[in-house]
């Protein structure tokens, strides 16, 4: 046995080498080099400073934005501590919950009583970073949005269209408006 | 459930059918007797290893002195692991300054990836270093994945070696498994999930002003090097809380079809190994098919109960149905850019194998939807299982099912001509049972303990289905949970680290057994008296075995939890 836990060591000490700083640190060269915008984080900027990552969402409140999710991470988009609710599909709070959300979402979008709420406006997502809403929670809101810059609502829903991502190949998973990048396309519209 | 939806489906089973004949193939020259592709270029750095271990590359073991061998290992790694988790406070490369974990997490936490578990009872972006996440989890993502491998190539060498003392070199087997299987593929599939975004940096948080003017820390890490390992190795463990959910893990339906194919690429290309190691092709597909079918089952169960709406939901004016601007589903604890099907796809693939790693919160599934995940794990995860795992348990499994089709037509029993009696039935007897009295004993103590139940999160049966998820993912060496349940605990984190330890190695010693008691045998002529197995009625035989078999065990326990909970809803 002394002789295997000798081997153990040596193997292990080798493949950590290896596994453990040869493969990520060159990873990290390459993807640095080849990647670097993705690497860091797809991070975007406005007026030169950085404001977050397209790929994550944020806290949005204003009536002239299009808001994300409820996010279940930590106090709401902490991505520091990135997780769902984990509530089970038959619990009471859950419904209470969801109630609660689609009757805010109702009243702030002036939607009349009764109106069907898009599930996902009214759910928090698995990451409780989710950075896409379903293109009929964002053609909900286009109006609401709308109203609070002045503008047209089929301008707002063009731009709608613009940053919505669809199913790659036309098949995989399902298609989604990216949150961040539509604010500040709205933001940057003059 | 949407057309898409299918055609998705579609594509991957392409991707599997294209792979397994092509990779299945260079496994078998990776570790058959005669010279591999690449020997010049591995070669130097195998030596190297092998010279830091004192091993003789060229020696083969019995099978006592190479199950020794792996338990020494094991035993080394985890020693090593709970190390780096105390120790991680005070070691480099720690930009996000994070502590050392207490003794009862760092012991669960090394176990559980020692054992190809991956279980978390902590947060990625607090509980684990970025020292800890390369050299610790990185490490043994790749190694616990080499170990499956190894038993899996062990067991087809005893069934396919006449009048053998020995079943190849444990040393030889998990080296050459890291550095001619993994570590090519999982480099590969890294930079590709780094074009695709995910992040690959050592940065710790970087504090950004958002739009609205709050604070928000964008976390970064070597991620895409730990992702394509944590995928490709049926490991499962997520380097952030999120898992695959978290957009930077998995920021698109792309790179989420790669890590599909990544979970499932190995374990589907061993059934083509092993064919061709026993030389009768045959033999391997049937082993294929039956695989196939548990998870395409499973997996076409699990995306139509997730497109179906939750009625609790329906009061509130909630809109679940699908239309042109939403899909159908449930959306609480999913993302929108995968949605309810694809959602329903990668829990049956991540739990068909031993991988755990998760895009939705299967805590948050309807009730019937997260009964597909929890029944793939009680299978014994052989559709198609780990990365090794799945084909040393489904070949477990066909020994048994010639045993019963034995007993049925009052033969002795064989398989590829090697006669199974009285010794590996008692060995295929321990493997299936030490796992379901694991996981219901553990399960059932822990109802009974008040301290175990108040970490349940959510009332009713579905609290019941939260602790016999738990201990079903670490019996089964999954890792994925119903996320509600508060894990860290001192109970529920030996009891789990105990499940996972059981789940392993009680497995494995046995299964090494069997290859070192079926190795020395001299393979009989078949007669017209041999059960065929190589036919699709073997193969049926197959799933049967497994469906009542191990489905059997478990079916009191389902019916107090999920299947109650989705009647009375």
């Amino acid at each position: 046995m002394r002789r295997q836990i000798a081997a153990s060591l040596g193997v292990l000490a080798l493949l950590t080498v290896l596994a453990g700083l040869a493969y990520p640190l060159l990873t990290t060269a390459v993807a640095q080099t080849a990647f670097r915008a993705r690497a860091e984080g797809s991070l975007v900027r406005r007026g030169g400073r950085v404001v977050g990552s397209s790929l994550l969402a944020q806290p949005f409140s204003s009536p002239r934005y299009f808001h994300p999710r409820p996010s279940a991470a930590g106090d709401g988009y902490d991505a520091t501590a990135s997780g769902a609710s984990n509530l089970g599909p038959t619990n009471p709070k859950l419904a209470a919950q969801v109630a609660e959300r689609a009757r805010a979402y109702r009243a702030e979008n002036g939607l009349a009583p009764g109106t069907a709420v898009p599930v996902d406006a009214v759910t928090t997502s698995a990451s409780g970073l989710d950075p896409g809403i379903s293109v009929a929670n964002a053609r909900l809101q286009a109006r609401r949005v709308a109203a609070a810059r002045g503008l047209p609502v089929a301008r707002v829903l063009q731009l709608v269209r613009a940053h919505t991502t669809g199913r790659p190949f036309g098949i995989l998973g399902e298609e989604a408006v990216d949150v961040l990048d539509l604010n500040l396309a709205l933001d940057a519209m003059r | 459930m949407s057309a898409a939806a299918w055609w998705q489906l579609l594509v991957l089973v392409a991707l599997i059918g294209a792979s397994t004949p092509l990779l299945g193939r260079y496994l078998a020259r990776v570790f058959g007797d005669s010279g591999a592709p690449g020997d010049r270029v591995f070669g130097p750095v195998e030596r190297l290893v092998y010279r830091a271990g004192g091993i003789d590359p060229a020696s083969e073991q019995p099978w006592p002195v190479y199950a020794r061998a792996l338990l020494a290992f094991s035993a080394v790694s985890v020693v090593v692991l709970y190390g780096l988790f105390r120790l991680q406070g005070v070691l480099p490369f720690n930009p996000t300054g994070v502590a050392g974990q207490r003794p009862a997490l760092s012991f669960n936490s090394a176990v559980s990836f020692v054992t190809n578990t991956n279980w978390q009872n902590y947060a990625g972006e607090s509980g684990a270093s970025q020292l800890v996440q390369m050299t610790g989890l990185a490490v043994q993502n790749f190694l616990s994945a080499a170990v499956g491998l190894a038993v899996a190539v062990a067991l087809i060498r005893g069934l396919v070696r006449r009048r053998s003392a020995t079943i190849g070199n444990f040393w030889v087997d998990l080296v050459r498994a890291v550095t001619r299987v993994l570590l090519p593929l999982a480099f590969v599939a890294a930079l590709v999930f780094a074009s695709q975004g995910v992040v690959q940096n050592l940065h710790g948080f970087r504090p950004v002003r958002t739009v609205e003017g709050t604070t928000q820390q964008i976390p970064g890490g070597p991620v895409a090097s730990q992702e394509a390992i944590k995928e490709l190795g049926t490991n499962g463990g997520g380097f952030y809380n999120a898992n695959s959910a978290h957009p930077f893990e998995n920021p698109n339906p792309i790179t989420n079809l790669l890590q599909l194919w990544l979970i499932l690429s190995i374990p589907f290309a061993l059934t083509f190994t092993f064919g061709r190691m026993a030389d009768d092709r045959r033999q391997g597909w049937v082993v294929f098919a039956a695989m196939f079918v548990l998870w395409a089952g499973s997996s076409v169960l699990a995306m139509q109960l997730e497109s179906g709406a939750n009625p609790k939901l329906t009061p509130a004016g909630v809109s679940q149905a699908a239309s042109s601007s939403q899909p159908a589903g449930s959306m609480e604890g999913k993302e929108v850019r995968f949605g309810p099907a694809t959602s329903g796809l990668y829990a049956a693939t991540t739990t068909g194998t031993s991988n755990g790693a998760v895009i939705a919160a299967h805590d948050s599934f309807s009730p019937a939807g997260g009964a597909v995940p929890l029944a793939n794990m009680m299978l014994g995860e052989v559709s198609p299982g780990g990365v090794g795992a799945g084909l040393y348990g489904m070949l477990v499994f066909a020994l048994l099912a010639v045993f019963i089709a034995g007993l049925m037509v009052g033969r002795t029993p064989e398989l590829l001509g090697k006669k199974i009696q009285g010794a590996e039935m008692k060995l295929v007897v321990l493997y299936i049972l030490a796992v379901p009295v694991a996981v219901l004993g553990l399960a059932g103590t822990s109802i009974l303990l008040h301290s175990a139940t108040s970490s349940i999160a959510n009332p009713g049966p579905h609290g019941l289905s939260e602790v016999v998820y738990a201990f079903t993912s670490a019996g089964n060496n999954n890792g994925s949970a119903f996320a509600g349940l508060s894990g860290n605990t001192d109970w529920y984190g030996t009891t789990l680290a105990v499940a996972m330890l059981i789940g392993r190695y009680l497995l494995i010693v046995p299964v090494l057994a069997i290859a070192g008691s079926l190795a020395r045998k001299q393979p009989a002529p078949a007669t017209a008296g041999t059960l065929p197995t190589g036919t699709p009625l073997f193969g049926g035989l197959l799933v049967g075995v497994v469906l009542i078999v191990v489905g059997l065990t478990y079916f009191p326990v389902l019916a107090l939890g999920p299947i109650v909970e989705q009647l009375g809803r």
